[in-house]
């Protein structure tokens, strides 16, 4: 045989012992766990041959602690390029059967190369975390690993999508890239993320908790708001990254792809969704699927502050983002949770070109003493920042209840919205009829010899000038009132006439929002 | 982790109207606001009592040390919010307590 063909041989036998990762005990392991390996899922995720991987033969150089002897095939992470339907992708996976994917300067230094690749190729980045955490053998190295990790997470927001996907522990300091990253994929009993784990805990406060309960997958996708996506299984939550990557664009230079319209698909007359009383609630989706092209929706954060829902979908093609209140989970009100869900999701759309389309029906904000005391006048105003900041088409539509701050939060016309409309059932005042009526009529209701009935006499004279968008109307405020069969049309209208919508704000290095 | 209520619709009243909806989790458990009593010296942080520095009847001034109470491998100082008498003493030396843990009661001098 030629030396080059003995080359060739050789190659061959080191990229199969180190795509062997941890080795088959290890590997059983893992797959035992319920869980697929780190090169398995790259290959589920991406396109079928199109993974290129780099960076196989990194080594460690740490030597403390019998590392000098320990070698770790790939230094416990596989990072590469590939494609998702035809979009090039930057990709990691730490791969748990190697020193537990734990992480060492070598395995960061992996994750910050590629990372800045796709930076610098403007494509989106997706990290697959499963890992013990910090590889304590290596000290400093680590810490110093994650720190340059979440610093180009932060230069690279905004610019490129960043996914996170958490495929086992993701435990300390390893929470905080997922965190600073644009959307959180968790699948039920495998991801776990936590700052402090139940050990620690227990120490030093003396409360017991499962792993499950203080930061299993639910708890992150309900309760923390921390991750966006939640799924019952990995297969499951690929099929969803691979959605997500479908509607948003490679980076912030360009629109999301656009495919051909489609009619939506759902029978329902839209105006039969919103029942006559007012009291009763219905679901808001409802509303966005027979507006939405295929009445195809891709809800965000769907478990977490449901009081709001957030999501893309498309119209005439074009990626849309939705801001809906939800009548059917606490009214619909505005809160601390609600707000930075959707003021998030609102600078994430600006970011990314995706215009924003807001159907508003609340009643206004959560009272509460843990609201005000948790800051919802900070949290709130998260709010007017981003709707006011973002100078992609900003169109509003007002089903019902429109109350308030919380009118003025919803993108109304005075925070820059480019299309107000409303439908006939729409109300647009300071408050609710009967809060309205019991200051208005404060004096009148208590002397009255039959307040009950004077107070409903005052409620009913309320609701006849203003619970309507006619006041609102003949300001101006809003731009017409439409019939509710024609919301898609008038969508459709505003954003074929928004498409080069170009807003010039002060140069500045970069605003306050309330953090 | 219970699911309860959840999905039922129950009336929710936001300034002054009623609206039929479903409740969270998150709202159910929310934590539920308590008046301070004054003179009551709870303890901010779960920890352990290291050492009890008043007893029952002492009369003590406005900043004097009550106790040292350890909570996150700190050993804080609890002091006297202000001037009176310790009326009661809710905690023994090397206790663990939770947050919350009614430590001390001072009753106020009559002025």
């Amino acid at each position: 045989m030629s030396t080059i063909t003995n080359k060739i041989l050789a190659l061959d036998e080191k990229i199969a012992l180190l795509q062997k990762g941890g080795g088959d005990a290890a590997i059983s392991k893992q797959e035992a766990s319920g869980k697929l390996t780190a090169r398995n899922r790259i290959m589920e995720l991406l396109d079928e041959n199109s993974f290129h991987e780099y960076d196989l033969f990194v080594e460690h150089e740490s030597h403390d602690f019998g590392m000098d002897k320990k070698k770790l095939p790939g230094d416990g992470v596989i990072t590469g390029t590939g494609t998702i339907s035809g979009q090039p992708v930057c990709i990691y996976a730490q791969d748990f059967t190697v020193a537990g994917g734990s992480l060492g300067l070598a395995h960061a230094r992996k994750i910050t190369k590629i990372m800045d690749h796709a930076l610098k190729l403007k494509m989106p980045i997706i990290g697959i975390n499963d890992s013990g955490g910090a590889r304590i053998q290596e000290g400093v190295g680590a810490l110093a690993g994650y720190g340059e990790i979440f610093y180009r997470n932060t230069i690279a927001s905004g610019v490129i999508p960043q996914i996170s996907v958490i495929l086992g522990p993701c435990a300390g300091g390893a929470v905080y890239s997922p965190a600073l990253t644009d959307f959180v994929f968790v699948v039920d009993q495998i991801s776990k993320m936590f700052i402090t784990g139940p050990n620690v805990i227990k120490t030093v406060l003396g409360e017991e908790i499962s792993q499950e309960d203080l930061g299993g997958a639910r708890v992150q996708a309900e309760i923390t708001g921390n991750a966006h996506f939640f799924a019952n299984s990995e297969l499951e939550c690929f099929d969803q990254i691979k959605k997500l990557i479908s509607l948003i664009p490679a980076n912030n230079k360009v629109k999301a792809d656009e495919i051909e319209a489609a009619e939506p698909v759902v029978e329902k007359p839209i105006e039969t969704i919103i029942p006559s009383d007012p009291h009763q609630p219905y679901d808001v989706r409802e509303v966005i699927r027979t507006i939405a092209d295929n009445s195809d929706f891709t809800e965000v954060q769907e478990m977490w502050a449901a009081n709001i829902v957030i999501g893309f979908g498309r119209m005439g093609g074009e990626t849309v983002g939705f801001v809906a209140n939800q009548p059917m989970v606490l009214a619909g009100v505005l809160d601390i949770d609600s707000a930075c869900k959707a003021a998030r999701f609102i600078r994430y759309c600006d970011s990314f070109n995706i215009p924003i389309i807001t159907l508003e029906d609340m009643p206004g904000y959560l009272p509460g003493v843990d609201q005000e005391h948790a800051g919802v006048i900070r949290h709130g105003a998260k709010m007017l920042y981003a709707y006011s900041e973002a100078t992609v088409p900003k169109i509003t539509v007002i089903l019902r209840k429109a109350y308030g701050g919380g009118y003025i939060a919803m993108n109304s016309r005075h925070l820059g919205a480019d299309f107000v409309f409303a439908w006939p059932t729409a109300e647009i005042a300071v408050m609710g009829p009967e809060g309205a009526a019991n200051i208005i009529f404060a004096k009148e209701i208590k002397e009255a010899a039959d307040p009950a009935a004077v107070r409903e006499e005052k409620v009913q004279e309320y609701i006849d000038k203003f619970a309507n968008p006619y006041v609102a109307a003949s300001r101006g405020f809003i731009d017409t009132v439409i019939r509710p069969a024609e919301t898609r049309s008038y969508i459709l209208h505003a954003l074929a006439l928004s498409k080069d919508k170009e807003e010039i704000r002060p140069e500045k290095k970069h605003g306050l929002p309330p953090f | 982790m219970e699911k309860k209520n959840e999905k039922e619709l129950v009336p929710f009243v936001v300034l002054a109207r009623y609206y039929n909806t479903t409740l969270t989790r998150k709202y159910l458990n929310r934590p539920k606001w308590v008046n301070p009593v004054p003179g009551e010296v709870k303890a901010n942080l779960p920890g352990t009592i290291v050492s009890i520095n008043v007893k029952e009847g002492d009369h003590v001034a406005q900043g004097q040390l009550l106790l040292i109470h350890e909570a996150m491998k700190m050993q804080n100082r609890i002091l006297a919010p202000f001037a009176g008498t310790v009326s009661f003493i809710g905690v023994t030396p090397g206790q663990a307590i939770k947050k919350e843990h009614l430590m001390v009661t001072i009753t106020k001098d009559n002025e």
